[in-house]
C-alpha cells in the first residue's frame, strides 16, 4: 500500500484530506446546527434535551461521533503538516517588503489562524457542554432527560461566553469561506457552470451556519 | 528626446536593492539613488542605467536576469516594492514601464525567494528546479519522424484554445515567489492541463501528473492552500482553473494507475 | 579553398531522398559510442539535441540561458511556414520553394531551399504530436492564414507566440531526452571557443556563468546553433544576450562567414524612444494585413505633428499619404520587409517621418476597427495592441501606431555545404546561424521553419555520414589543442579585466551600434562603408585600451560577458561593412543607394553578384579573404522583384 500512503503524504494528497475532511466537517456543522435549533423551541427545554439524549446514546450517532474525531484529528494534523512542509518551501530569508494583502485575501492566508482560534473554542466548548453532558452529574428534566438545556441557558447568560462564542463563529465563518470553495478546488471539481454556484454557494453557507450558531447564544443572552 | 509623453519629467528615485555576493553568503538591502529616469524607460532600462552609474565608478554593477525584454522569455523575476513583477498586474518586469513611479519614490527590489531558488547573486536566482520538473514528464514522448499527419485527429477549437492559454506560461516562477507557501503548482498545473486536454497528452496521461507532482514536491516547493497569489501576479494570466485540472488529474492517476510506488 | 557545396546530382525534387539513401549510416549499436555537442538550445539547437539523442548518440547540449526555455526563438510571434496546402488555394512544396527563393532575391541555394520546404510539411506534423497548441478552425482543422506578403495561406499559428510554442515543443522534447540521460544539458554556459584536432572540429572550451570555471568538452563532432548577429547594431528585436560569440569563435578557428551583411530590417517596430533605450519591440507582421501604413502628405503637416501643434486624428483623409498603397498598388501594405523598411525609410527621409523623433510612420487600424469593431481587432491582436500601450502609453484602438524599421534577423552566418557542415569538418551550423536558406532577405515565417527543419530533419541524416566515417573511439581532451584554447580564452578574459579603463561595454556597444545603423543599416553606400570600417577601427582599438570592467572571472559577472561578446562584434561588424562594400548591387536587405531602379527599388547584378560571398580570418587586424560560391539556378528565372 506504499502508493496510498506516498499519494496522500504528496502535496496534492494533504490537499485532498484537507478538502475531504473539512467538507465532513462542514455536514457535520449542518446537522449540529439543525439540532441545536431546539434552543428556540419555547419548551423550557424538553425537546432539546430528548434530542441530546439521543445524541448521546444512540449507537449510530456515537460511532459516528469516533468518525467525527478522526475528521478533526487528521484536519488539523494535516494543516500542521501543510504548514511545516510550507513554511520550510518558503525559505529562511523572508521579502523585506512584501504587500501579499495586494493579491489574495486575508483569511485564504490565515487559514491556520482562524483554525487555531476555533481550536480553542472547540476546546472550550467541548469541555463546557460535551465533556459534563457525558461524563459529568447533570439533573434530570421533566422527562428524565439529563438537562442539557438548562446548562446551555446558564452558561449563555455569561458575557465572556457568549463573546467567545460569537468571536469564534465569525472566525469559522472566515475560516469556511476560503475554505468551503476551497476543498472543491483541491478536489478538482471545478466547471464553467457549476464552480460560480459553488462559490456563491460557499459564501452563503459560511454566513447562514455561523450566524445560526453566533444566534443562540446571543438569543439567551439578550433575549431570555 | 521624449517618447509618447513629452510632458512627461525625469524623476530622481531611492532604490534599495539585494546585494548578495553568492549563494553561500548572506545578503542585504543597499541603497542607491538614480537622477533623470525617464518615464518612458522601461524598468530594467532604469537598472541598466544605475548598472552603468555603478560600472564607471568602480562598483560592481547589479546582477539581474532578463533577455527578450518583450515578456516572453520568462528570464526577469524581480520582486518589486512587496511585488512579484511589480505592481502592474499582468506584466513581466521587462514591461514594467517607470511612469508607473513617481519622482521621489523609493522601489525596493528583492530576488524571487523560496527554498527552491537559491540566490546565485543579487537579483539572479536558481530556477533549474523547474526545468527538472518538466524533465520528469511535461513531453509526449514522440521521437522525431513517424508521426501521423498533422490534421489527422481533430480537435476542438474551444480544447485547442484552453490548452493554448495553459501552454502560454513562461517559467517564469512570478507564481513561486508571490505564494505564501512558494508553492510551484500554477506552473506544474500549466503544463499538467496543456496535455491533458490534448488527445496527443493522453497516452501518457497518469504517469506525466504522477511523475511531475513527485518531483515537484522533491524540489522542495510548498503545497498550494488555494490563495491565489500565483494568478494574481501571473504575467500571462495562467488562471487557477489549470490547479483544479491538476488536482482531478493526479486523484484520477493515483486512484486507477498502475503504478504501485 | 575550393567551396564545395556538395549539392547532390539530379533533379530538385529528388535530391534530398536521393541524398538521404547515400548517406552513410551509423550501425545502431554504434550510435552510443559518438558523442556529439549541440551549442545552442533554441529552436535549431534544442530540436536537433533532441533528435541526436532519440537516435542514440550522446548529446552534450550547452545554453548560456539558465533553462533552454528562454532562448530568443520564443519572441517569434507570427507564425511557421508550411507546404501543407491544407486551404486547397494553391500552395505546394514548389511553391513554397519558388516564394523563398524569390523573397531571398535569389541569394539562396536552390537544393537548400527545396529540401526547406519539402521538410516543412513534417515539421508541422511533428510539433502537433508534441502538443503544440496551434490555431484550429471550429471544425477541429489547423487553422491558417496568409503572412508576410504570401499569395496563399500556409502559415500556421499559435495567436502572437508561435515561437514560444514551437520552442517549448523541442524544449520539452529536450527535456525527455535529458530525463533518459542522453543528453547531458548545461545550463548557464558559454562557449567561448572552438578545439580543432587534426583539421576536425573535436570539443569547445566553455565558461560556468555562474563560477566562471573554464571546462574543456570534447565530441565527434559540434554542432552550432547559436542563433544570429543582430546584436551588432545594439538596438535590435533580438534579446539582450544574443550574441555572435559562439559562431565568431568558429569562424576564426577556420569557419568561412557567409554574406555577413545580409540583414533583415522589420518594417513594424516600435520606435525609439530614447538614449536609454536598450532594444526594439515587434509589432507582428501579421499586423499589417489589417493596418494602413501613412505619413502626412507635406513635410509641414509632419513637422507641425512632431511639435505636438495638432494631433494626428485630426489630420483629413486627403491630407494623409498611404504610400506603400500608393506606390504598391497590387501587394499594397503587404510587400515584404525590405521593400517596407526602405519606403518607410524615404518617407523620413524626406522629413514626413512623425513621432518626437520624426523616425516613425503610422500604422492605422480605424479602418478595420469601424468594419469590425474594437472587440473584433482584440480577438486578433489584443495581446500586440496590450504590449503597445504597454511600451508607448498610447492606446492603438483610439490613434494609430507608430512603426519604424529596426534590425531583426540576419540571413548572413556560418557558410554551410548541403549537410549543414561548415568549412570545418565536424563542425555544424543550423538555424539562423548559417547562412543557407533565406538568400539576402526572409520570408515571415520562415525563420521558425528553417531552425526546426535543420534540426529535426536535416542534421539527424547528414551528421549521421560524417560520424559513419569517423571511427567510434573514445574522444578525450587529452590533445594539447585542448590546453592551448584553454589557456587563449583564459588570456582574452585576463585581458578584457585587466585594461580598467573608463568606458563600459555597453558604452562601445552603443558606439558600434550606432555607426552599424548610419552606415551599414538600411542604405549603404561605398563612401559610407569606408568611413565605418575607418571608425569601427578607431572604436575596437579604444575598446582594447579604454574598456572597464570590474569584478572577478569566478563569479556571475554579467559585465565580463558582455565585454567579450562586444570584442567580438567589433570584429564582425567589421566584416559586414567590407562584405557589404564588396557587394555592388541592391539585393534584399541589401541597399546600396548606387544601385537602384530610377523608382528606387533594389537592383540586383545578377552577372556579378550571383553568389555566395564567404569570409576567411586571417588573423588579428589582417583582411579578410574573399571566397565566392557561385548560385546556380536551373529551375527558377531571375527576375527582377515586383510588388507594383
Amino acid at each position: 500500500m506504499s502508493w496510498l500512503s506516498n499519494a496522500l503524504t504528496s502535496s496534492i494528497g494533504r490537499k485532498i484530506i484537507m478538502a475531504v475532511t473539512g467538507l465532513f466537517l462542514c455536514s457535520f456543522l449542518v446537522v449540529h446546527l439543525v439540532g441545536n435549533l431546539q434552543l428556540f423551541k419555547n419548551d423550557g427545554g424538553a425537546a432539546f434535551n430528548i434530542y441530546s439524549h439521543f445524541m448521546g446514546t444512540n449507537p449510530i450517532i456515537r460511532t459516528l461521533e469516533i468518525v467525527l474525531l478522526l475528521g478533526f484529528a487528521f484536519h488539523i494534523y494535516e494543516a500542521v503538516a501543510l504548514t511545516g512542509k510550507n513554511r520550510a518551501a518558503r525559505g529562511s530569508q523572508g521579502y523585506v517588503v512584501n504587500h501579499i494583502e495586494q493579491n489574495s485575501p486575508w483569511q485564504s492566508r490565515n487559514m491556520g489562524l482562524l483554525g487555531t482560534v476555533i481550536l480553542i473554542f472547540l476546546l472550550v466548548h467541548l469541555y463546557n457542554f460535551f465533556y459534563r453532558a457525558r461524563f459529568g452529574e447533570l439533573d434530570p428534566d421533566i422527562n428524565n432527560n439529563a438537562d442539557l438545556y438548562t446548562l446551555v441557558v446558564s452558561s449563555f447568560h455569561q458575557w465572556w461566553y457568549v463573546l467567545l462564542y460569537v468571536l469564534a463563529q465569525v472566525a469559522l465563518c472566515y475560516h469556511l469561506i476560503h475554505g468551503f470553495k476551497s476543498a472543491f478546488q483541491s478536489l478538482g471539481l471545478t466547471h464553467r457552470k457549476y464552480t460560480p454556484f459553488v462559490t456563491y454557494l460557499g459564501y452563503a453557507f459560511s454566513v447562514l451556519v455561523c450566524a445560526g450558531f453566533a444566534a443562540m447564544p446571543l438569543y439567551f443572552f439578550f433575549l431570555q | 528626446m521624449a517618447g509618447s509623453n513629452p510632458n512627461a519629467k525625469p524623476m530622481n528615485l531611492t532604490l534599495k536593492v539585494w546585494r548578495q555576493k553568492n549563494r553561500q553568503t548572506q545578503g542585504n538591502i543597499v541603497d542607491y539613488q538614480v537622477r533623470d529616469i525617464s518615464p518612458d524607460m522601461s524598468f530594467l532600462e532604469m537598472l541598466d542605467v544605475l548598472n552603468e552609474d555603478l560600472l564607471r565608478k568602480g562598483e560592481e554593477p547589479v546582477a539581474f536576469d532578463h533577455d527578450c525584454r518583450e515578456g516572453i522569455c520568462g528570464s526577469c523575476n524581480l520582486f518589486i516594492n512587496g511585488r512579484a513583477h511589480g505592481p502592474e498586474p499582468g506584466t513581466t518586469t521587462c514591461q514594467l514601464h517607470m511612469r508607473k513611479f513617481s519622482d521621489g519614490d523609493t522601489i525596493t527590489i528583492e530576488p524571487w525567494r523560496a527554498e527552491a531558488f537559491p540566490v546565485n547573486k543579487d537579483l539572479s536566482v536558481d530556477r533549474s528546479a523547474f526545468d527538472r520538473i518538466i524533465q520528469a514528464g511535461g513531453y509526449v514522448s514522440v521521437n522525431t519522424g513517424g508521426v501521423p499527419d498533422a490534421n489527422e485527429i481533430p480537435i476542438p477549437k474551444s480544447i485547442a484554445d484552453q490548452a493554448f492559454d495553459a501552454a502560454t506560461c513562461i517559467g517564469c516562477g512570478a507564481c513561486v515567489a508571490a505564494c505564501k507557501n512558494a508553492s510551484a503548482m500554477l506552473f506544474v498545473s500549466a503544463k499538467v492541463s496543456q496535455l491533458a486536454l490534448l488527445p496527443q497528452g493522453q497516452v501518457e496521461r497518469k504517469t506525466r501528473v504522477e511523475n511531475m507532482i513527485a518531483q515537484m514536491d522533491k524540489e522542495g516547493f510548498g503545497a498550494c492552500t488555494n490563495i491565489g497569489s500565483c494568478a494574481a501576479e501571473c504575467p500571462v494570466g495562467i488562471s487557477l482553473e489549470n490547479i483544479a485540472i491538476l488536482n482531478r488529474e493526479f486523484l484520477a492517476a493515483k486512484a486507477t494507475s498502475n503504478n504501485l510506488a | 579553398m575550393n567551396l564545395d557545396a556538395k549539392i547532390p546530382e539530379g533533379p530538385l525534387a529528388e535530391k534530398w531522398d536521393k541524398h538521404k539513401f547515400n548517406v552513410k549510416l551509423v550501425n545502431p549499436a554504434n550510435k552510443r559510442k559518438y558523442d556529439v555537442i549541440v551549442v545552442g538550445t533554441g529552436l535549431a539547437g534544442a530540436s536537433a539535441a533532441a533528435s541526436l539523442a532519440e537516435l542514440g548518440y550522446n548529446v552534450k547540449a550547452f545554453s548560456f540561458h539558465d533553462s533552454p526555455r528562454r532562448a530568443h526563438s520564443i519572441a517569434a510571434q507570427g507564425g511557421i511556414n508550411a507546404a501543407k496546402n491544407y486551404q486547397n488555394d494553391g500552395d505546394s512544396v514548389h511553391r513554397l520553394f519558388y516564394d523563398t527563393i524569390k523573397g531571398g532575391d535569389y541569394r539562396a541555394r536552390e537544393a537548400n531551399v527545396y529540401r526547406l520546404a519539402q521538410v516543412s510539411v513534417n515539421i508541422i506534423d511533428q510539433c502537433v504530436a508534441q502538443g503544440v497548441p496551434f490555431a484550429r478552425e471550429y471544425g477541429g482543422l489547423l487553422a491558417n492564414r496568409s503572412f508576410g506578403g504570401a499569395q496563399v495561406s500556409r502559415t500556421f499559428y499559435a495567436r502572437g507566440q508561435t515561437g514560444q510554442q514551437l520552442l517549448l515543443g523541442a524544449y520539452s522534447a529536450l527535456s525527455r531526452q535529458i530525463a533518459y540521460g542522453k543528453v547531458k544539458m548545461y545550463n548557464r554556459t558559454e562557449m567561448l571557443d572552438l578545439v580543432i584536432v587534426d583539421g576536425q572540429a573535436r570539443g569547445i572550451i566553455t565558461r560556468n556563468l555562474i563560477t566562471g570555471e573554464i571546462q574543456q568538452h570534447a565530441a565527434h563532432a559540434v554542432v552550432l546553433a547559436t542563433g544570429g548577429y543582430g546584436n551588432v547594431f545594439y538596438l535590435s528585436t533580438n534579446a539582450k544576450y544574443s550574441n555572435a560569440t559562439a559562431a565568431w569563435r568558429a569562424h576564426k578557428k577556420g569557419a568561412l562567414f557567409a554574406n555577413p551583411c545580409f540583414t533583415q530590417i522589420h518594417p513594424t517596430c516600435i520606435p525609439v524612444s530614447g538614449d536609454y533605450q536598450s532594444k526594439l519591440t515587434l509589432m507582428s507582421e501579421s499586423l499589417r494585413n489589417d493596418g494602413r501604413v501613412w505619413v502626412p502628405k507635406t513635410v509641414e503637416m509632419a513637422e507641425r505633428l512632431r511639435r505636438n501643434e495638432i494631433h494626428v486624428n485630426d489630420i483629413k483623409e486627403e491630407d494623409r499619404d498611404y504610400f506603400l498603397e500608393r506606390k504598391y498598388p497590387a501587394f499594397g501594405n503587404l510587400v515584404p520587409r525590405d521593400v517596407a523598411s526602405r519606403n518607410a525609410k524615404m518617407m523620413c527621409d524626406e522629413g514626413r517621418g512623425v513621432g518626437a523623433s520624426g523616425l516613425a510612420v503610422f500604422l492605422d487600424f480605424s479602418e478595420i476597427i469601424k468594419r469590425i469593431g474594437a472587440d473584433g481587432v482584440s480577438q486578433k491582436y489584443g495581446n500586440l495592441f496590450a504590449m503597445y500601450e504597454k511600451i508607448t502609453d498610447e492606446d492603438p484602438y483610439k490613434q494609430p501606431m507608430r512603426i519604424y524599421p529596426a534590425v531583426h534577423y540576419t540571413m548572413g552566418g556560418l557558410w554551410v555545404d548541403y549537410n549543414l557542415q561548415t568549412t570545418v569538418p565536424g563542425l555544424y551550423a543550423t538555424g539562423e546561424c548559417n547562412f543557407s536558406d533565406h538568400g539576402a532577405n526572409r520570408l515571415g515565417a520562415s525563420a521558425l521553419m528553417q531552425g526546426l527543419a535543420d534540426g529535426y530533419f536535416v542534421i539527424p541524416y547528414t551528421i549521421g555520414d560524417y560520424l559513419a566515417q569517423t571511427p567510434p573511439k573514445p574522444v578525450t581532451t587529452e590533445h594539447p589543442a585542448f590546453k592551448e584554447a584553454e589557456a587563449n580564452v583564459r588570456a582574452q578574459i585576463q585581458k578584457l579585466m585587466s585594461i580598467n579603463g573608463t568606458r563600459t561595454p555597453d558604452d562601445f556597444h552603443k558606439a558600434l551600434g550606432h555607426i552599424m545603423w548610419e552606415y551599414c543599416g538600411m542604405a549603404r553606400t561605398a563612401e559610407g562603408l569606408q568611413h565605418a570600417k575607418q571608425e569601427i577601427q578607431k572604436l575596437r582599438k579604444a575598446f582594447w585600451s579604454d574598456l572597464k570592467v570590474v569584478g572577478v572571472n569566478e563569479e556571475l559577472n554579467q559585465t565580463l560577458e558582455k565585454a567579450a561578446r562586444v570584442a567580438d562584434f567589433l570584429e564582425l561588424g567589421e566584416l559586414m561593412v567590407d562584405d557589404a562594400y564588396n557587394r555592388n548591387e541592391s539585393c534584399g536587405g541589401h541597399f546600396r543607394e548606387e544601385y537602384q531602379t530610377p523608382e528606387g527599388e533594389a537592383l540586383r547584378d545578377d552577372e556579378h553578384y550571383a553568389y555566395v560571398a564567404a569570409w576567411e580570418w586571417r588573423g588579428e587586424n589582417q583582411p579578410e579573404v574573399l571566397h565566392k560560391e557561385n548560385l546556380v539556378f536551373e529551375n527558377v528565372k531571375l527576375t527582377q522583384r515586383s510588388y507594383k
